[in-house]
Parts: structure tokens; sequence; C-alpha cells
């Protein structure tokens, strides 16, 4: 693993560590938009919302997961994800992502006053975002 | 001198609180076991949290936002951990003690109860109970302390409470908890600045950090994030702290069943001589008084 591209990688849940270990590239979603992050980035801490996170750990492979909040620090040779919620695919129960999704999407057809549309497209980018992590 | 009945019946009775003191032990040996390596797998993200909480802070100095700057409001609100159960020592009388010993004016205090014994008991002294959680602390769960955190935020933002103190009994290790006072919020400089003196490579590091979105609103975004984590944290040390303190209070009592056994066979067994001893003279009195 002598890889010269490579960074460490650290995403800590509040019950566990979720992934230790070196990459060569992340992709996850900000509230900013998509970023991709390699070694040398300059330092910055974003926030995160929901998507899917790719981690390069080299060239052949690729692991996913989905990353639903939390919030990332990124210094020049090491990335920090700070996750509240974060799953492996496997981890996924895709029927209820399913019906959460279609809930949602109904609840947000229906503009009814007593729903909170904030809510509802947080939980409908929930729900995407581990449909979508499951596909991959 | 008690009879012979008596003492027997004592020991007995002693000997069955004892059986169940040894089994209490036992179970919160397990449980502190579990609570424990929980405790040490959340430190790490907690740890984290709190060094860019700081971080972004010492950057921005005295920004002119709710989350840091003091507000008029007189009250606070104060998050009581406790336990559901007793028979655990002074752990559940300790925090209230402390929340006791803090200089407030008891009408200026929203107490938001977490366990069952601690807001028994401040109820009775007369404070007011503003939520009571006292479900979670069974299994807490990080979707509870985001809870729990969104409702304070929600108080704090419509100036119904100036501050919010959290009371919790930290874990240290297995025989020392230390019970603890804390300000979530509003986040001082004071407070957090003290221990981050030492300017090493690492917070110079930081001190280039950028942030996206900009730093006020990334501190809006990240200190309900904050406050979960936090309060978690919280939970998961008074679980352990509360199974250590129930696990040593039963180790004391076993040990002070098994003295008293003991005292008590030594009365029992003296019981037992004095009244062979009585009978034997009796015989011996009866049949020389025949004899003659």
């Amino acid at each position: 693993m002598a890889d010269e591209r490579a960074f460490a990688l650290k995403i800590i849940t509040p019950d566990r560590v979720f992934y230790e270990g070196e990459a060569i590239m992340v992709e996850f979603r900000t509230t900013e938009g998509e970023i991709g992050v390699l070694k040398n980035h300059i330092p910055l801490t974003c926030v995160v919302a929901p998507g899917v996170l790719r981690i390069r750990e080299n060239d052949t492979e690729i692991k996913t997961a989905a990353l639903l909040s939390g919030f990332v620090e990124i210094l020049q040779d090491s990335v920090t994800i700070l996750a509240e919620i974060v799953e492996w695919p496997d981890e996924i129960d895709v029927d209820r992502a399913n019906e959460a999704r279609v809930r949602a999407e109904r609840r947000l057809a229906e503009k009814a006053e007593s729903t909170n549309l904030r809510r509802a497209e947080l939980a409908l980018q929930r729900s995407v975002a581990r449909i979508e992590a499951v596909k991959k | 001198m008690a009879s012979m009945r008596d003492i027997k019946r004592r020991k007995t009775s002693i000997q069955s609180t004892q059986q169940i003191t040894k089994a209490m032990k036992l179970v919160s040996t397990v449980k502190l076991q579990r609570a424990k390596t929980r405790a040490e797998r959340s430190k790490a993200y907690f740890n984290c949290m709190y060094e860019t909480i700081k971080g972004i802070i010492k950057r921005t100095g005295h920004i002119d936002h709710p989350y840091i700057v003091r507000s008029e409001s007189e009250k606070k609100a104060v998050v009581v951990i406790t336990s559901n159960r007793g028979l655990a020592g002074g752990y559940n009388s300790n925090i209230v003690k402390l929340v006791g010993a803090a200089d407030w004016g008891k009408d200026d205090i929203f107490v938001y109860a977490i366990g069952k014994k601690g807001r028994d008991i401040l109820k009775r002294r007369g404070y007011t109970i503003k939520e009571d959680y006292s479900e979670v602390i069974n299994e807490p769960l990080y979707s509870d302390a985001v809870e729990i955190a969104g409702a304070l935020l929600k108080a704090y933002e419509n100036q119904e409470v100036g501050e919010i103190w959290m009371a919790y009994t930290g874990f240290k290790n297995t025989v020392s908890h230390i019970p603890t006072l804390i300000k979530l919020l509003p986040v001082d400089d004071t407070d957090i600045d003290l221990s981050g003196e030492e300017d090493d490579a690492d917070s110079k590091v930081r001190s280039v950090m950028n942030y996206e979105p900009e730093e006020t609103e990334a501190l809006e975004m990240i200190i309900p994030k904050y406050m979960a984590s936090l309060i978690y944290g919280a939970l998961i040390e008074a679980v352990a702290s509360e199974n250590g303190a129930r696990m040593q209070a039963m180790d004391s009592a076993t040990s002070n069943a098994e003295e008293m056994i003991g005292t008590l066979e030594l009365q029992y067994n003296r019981a037992r001589q004095g009244h062979i001893t009585q009978e034997l003279t009796e015989i011996i009195g009866g049949a020389e008084a025949l004899s003659n």
C-alpha cells in the first residue's frame, strides 16, 4: 500500500468506527453539491447532505455506502467524516427505503398544510440515497 | 438474649437478602462491561466533534450568533441524567446534590429529566419538570439524543431559556464516577479555549481551514449535532456509571451481609450452648433431688 496518492480516511459514527483505512479518493454529497476529495486537498470543513459515499481504496476497489448526515473535516493528508447516519449497502433494508420514498413523494405531492415540507424532502433524499447505494 | 429460633430466622432472612444482592452485583457487572465498551467506542466521535467545534470558534472569534452570544433570558434549562432504578449507592443523590449546590434559584430552572429517580426527587423539592425522557436511559439511542437536543434548541431559540446545562455522572473508570455539571449553550469561547492553549502544528492546520458553507452557517448546522453528540455521550457514560455504582453498592451490601451472618452464627452457637448447659444442670439437679 505504498501508493503515493493515498490518504488516511476515517469515518466515525456515535456508535462505532465505521471505516478506518487508506483511500485514494472519496466522493460524497455536501449541502453545496457533490465533491470528490483527493490527497492534498485544501483544508475544508463541510456539512453532509444525504447521498452516496464512494471510497476508492485503489484503482480497482471501490466501496459504496449511504451517507445521510454529519459533517466532514478535510485536511491535507487525512479526511475525517463524522457521520450521524452511514450504512453499508448490506445493512440497508431496500423495501423499507422504497416504501419511505413513496411515502415522502406522496406527502410532497399533496402539499397539505400539516406536512413539514423540509422534513418530507429530507426523508425523500435519504431514501433515494439508500436505494442508490444498494444499486451500485 | 434472643431465643435460638429468633436468631435462626434472622440469619435465614439475611442469607436470602445476600443472595439477591449477589445476583444484582453479577447482573450489573455484565451490564457495566457492555456499557463500558459502548462508552469507549463513542468517545472517538465525541472527541473529534469537540475539536472541530473548538476549531471553528477559535477561528471565527466573536461572531454575533445566538449560539455563541449570551441571550437575555434568565431562565436555565438543565438536563438531569439519573437512573430509573435505585439501589445504586449515592449515584442518584449525588447528581441531585450537584444541581442543588449550583447557585440557581429554583424558579429559574426548567428540568429536562432523564431518569425517574432524579425526576422524583427534584419534583419533591419544588423544581419545575419541563420534559421527562426517563424511558431513554434504559437503552440510549443516538436518535433519542437528537430528539432531546432538538427540544432544547427550540426552547433556546424561542428565548424561553438563556442557558442550557447538563448534569450527569462521568465515567472515568470502573470505580470512579464523577458527577459533572457542564454548560451546553451558549458555547463560550472562554470554556472552549481553556484546554487548547498549546498552539501545535495541528491547530495551525486548522487555522487555515475553509468552511463550506461559510462559518456562521456551518456553525448553525453543526451545533445541533454537537449538542446531540454531547447528550449522547453523557447518556452512555451515565449508564456505565450507574452500573458501576450499583455494582459497588451491591458488593458492599454482600460483604456486609456476610459480616452480619458471621455475628449471628456466633450468637446462635452461644445460645445453643447455653441451652444445653441449662438443660444439663436441670437434669443433674433433678437427679440429685431424687437420690436424696
